[in-house]
């Protein structure tokens, strides 16, 4: 295995542990690897880490034992902007009190490939301009972000990712602000990106039949710790998802993909107060 | 169009306006002079000593030229700061960062720095280093884990404000009234005519500041995203707080050292700059030193000529225009959610 991004040991608590309950947020000993071309998905109970995870990735915040290695170099000797060539994040909806026009977030993305630029150049321009038609807002160029709907708006900023050019292209739960439509919408344009562009993915998800769906390989963390790691089928285990989440589930493979399908079985209570007709 | 071809044709539109409304503050003022004779003296044809040389030369053009840089650094001041706190209410006044530098001057007049340009730069170093106390302070009152707040921010700037404004009271009651003449018309704005060494000392450290917060643009643009966003598209974010936050510091600091704390044109001027060339920081950061020099000459020739002979403070006139600037953005731009 050819790894492109590699956590050794990895540990990390924030500064004031007392502001998550039961010590949420926090890694330990995380040791994984992500190979080069393939579509990796993080999966966990809320406050599990997973984040955490993505933000240590990215050196948002920096690990405070054990080393996180990309293209065999430890992260923390990367500038900025070296690492940001590499690596690009779509995050969760975040807040923007400027409305920036669509145009405008996509090119931010030119950024690491030019810093000491002070307008991008054409080059940027054209990129910025395929990356919007490949998710679908060129016509939304102009527009400001605040006037976009969910869907939308995931798309500019996947479109601002694409023209950042990563190896690794990381996804901060993408589908939590979508409808059913823009939920098939994205998982079919996270393959498309890794196929046509041999991009490496991370998925970090809540949703773990998008990332049964989706992914190569999967990691399921609890409390912090890797619980497992390896294809969805060994991952999505009935009792491990069971002692990881503390509910009971039911796991079926879907006729048509093979992949296994994770649903909640419902307690005695909420089936009858449930029952219709 | 391209970023750039819309800068510079901002640039070249709001130069043209800069330059007429300079002539505007030129040919008028409580002295009557004709225009004949305003341009005989700035043609250099008039007596070095007549009434028409001194009044243009020595009154008028140096004051003329006080009012365009105060206001291009304190416009630049504006942009700077609502980018770092990423709220387009954030100014230096309201943040409280203008109080702090005029407790800096008053320290200095203490010591009896006055206007020669040696002691100029020190009343200046004084102001900025009120400014970056003041600052500081905002900074450490209202950060929480997780980023700025923008109502704590606010309520933080009007706290640190009263305090150093209240200092500078201690310091008036308790110093001989007569070592700080004329400081209370000098805490209103005061754009009283500056020596030319001084004014170069005040356009090099105004354009010093300027300089520092436009090479840093783009990157402003990159903080709005918020600063985890900026870390992920490869902005060093901590090293780029602490220099626009020096740098906003310099702006104000200088301003209030040769003019004192002039309110609201780092609000005004940006919002409107925003409202036709919207949010890209590169645009915002040249278009306020030229639209803020603008914005401030126009105020001070009303200042000049409303209520002539007697002259109006010039902070008088951006409060009356800013006041209801900062009411419609915190009821619309910002709408607090509860």
């Amino acid at each position: 295995m050819n790894a492109l991004v590699e956590f050794a040991s990895v540990g990390f608590t924030y500064p004031q542990p007392e502001r998550t309950r039961e010590g949420g947020f926090t890694l330990t000993d995380v040791s994984f690897g992500i190979a080069d071309g393939e579509v990796f998905g993080v999966i966990g109970p809320n406050s599990a880490g997973k984040t955490t995870l993505l933000r240590l990735l990215t050196r948002v915040v920096a690990a405070e034992r054990g080393e996180i290695r990309l293209e065999g170099r430890p992260i923390a000797r990367l500038a900025h902007a070296e690492l940001a060539r590499r690596v690009a994040v779509v995050p969760q909806d975040a807040p923007r009190p400027f409305p920036f026009s669509v145009e405008q977030l996509v090119l931010m993305g030119r950024y690491p490939h030019g810093p000491g630029r002070f307008f991008e150049s054409d080059d940027d321009r054209v990129l910025a301009r395929a990356a919007m038609a490949a998710t679908g807002v060129l016509e939304l160029a102009a527009l400001p972000l605040e006037q976009l709907s969910g869907g939308e708006r995931q798309r500019a900023m996947l479109a601002r990712a694409l023209a950042q050019e990563p190896r690794l292209l990381v996804l901060d739960e993408p589908t939590s602000h979508l409808d059913l439509r823009y939920q098939a919408e994205t998982a079919a344009l996270i393959r498309r990106v890794n196929a046509e562009r041999g991009m490496t993915v991370l998925l970090v998800s809540h949703d773990l039949n998008l990332a049964a769906e989706v992914c190569d390989r999967l990691l399921l963390l609890s409390r912090g710790r890797v619980a497992r790691v390896g294809p969805p089928a060994a991952v999505l285990e009935r009792e491990r998802l069971e002692a990881v989440f503390g509910c009971a589930v039911s796991v079926e493979v879907n006729p048509v993909s093979g992949r296994p399908v994770v649903q909640v079985a419902w307690p005695q209570e909420v089936r009858r107060a449930g029952r219709v007709g | 169009m391209s970023a750039g071809r819309r800068l510079a044709l901002a640039l070249v539109v709001l130069t043209g306006a800069l330059a007429l409304v300079a002539a505007i503050s030129l040919f008028v003022g409580s002295a009557a002079l004709a225009p004949g004779a305003v341009l005989r003296a700035l043609a250099g044809r008039a007596g070095a000593e007549s009434v028409e040389s001194i009044v243009t030369l020595q009154i008028r053009l140096p004051r003329v030229a006080a009012a365009a840089l105060a206001g291009g650094a304190l416009a630049v001041a504006g942009v700077a700061f609502q980018g770092l706190t990423r709220n387009p209410l954030a100014e230096p006044a309201v943040l409280g960062v203008s109080s702090g530098a005029a407790f800096g001057v008053v320290v200095a007049q203490i010591f009896g720095l006055g206007l020669s340009v040696l002691e100029a730069l020190g009343v200046a170093s004084f102001a900025f280093a009120g400014a970056l106390l003041a600052a500081a302070a905002v900074y450490l009152v209202a950060v929480v884990p997780g980023g700025l707040s923008i109502q704590t921010l606010l309520l933080a700037g009007v706290i640190v404000g009263i305090f150093f404004t209240s200092a500078i009271t201690v310091l008036i009651s308790i110093v001989d009234f007569n070592r700080l003449g004329g400081v209370v018309h000098w805490l209103l704005g005061n754009l009283a005519p500056i020596p030319a060494a001084s004014l170069a000392l005040f356009a090099a450290l105004a354009l010093l500041g300027f300089w520092l917060v436009l090479r840093h643009a783009r990157e402003l643009n990159l903080l709005a995203l918020g600063e985890e966003a900026a870390v992920q598209l490869g902005v060093d974010a901590e090293r780029l707080k602490r220099r626009i936050f020096v740098a906003a510091a310099l702006l104000t600091g200088t301003v209030v050292a040769f003019t004192g704390p002039i309110g609201f044109v780092g609000l005004v001027v940006p919002h409107l700059l925003r409202g036709v060339l919207g949010q890209d920081n590169r645009l915002l950061v040249p278009t306020a030193l030229v639209g803020g020099g603008i914005f401030l000459l126009a105020a001070d020739t009303l200042a000049r000529n409303l209520v002539s002979p007697a002259e109006l403070s010039v902070g008088v006139i951006t409060s009356f225009c800013g006041a209801p600037v900062f009411v419609y953005l915190l009821r619309t731009r910002y709408r607090v959610s509860l």
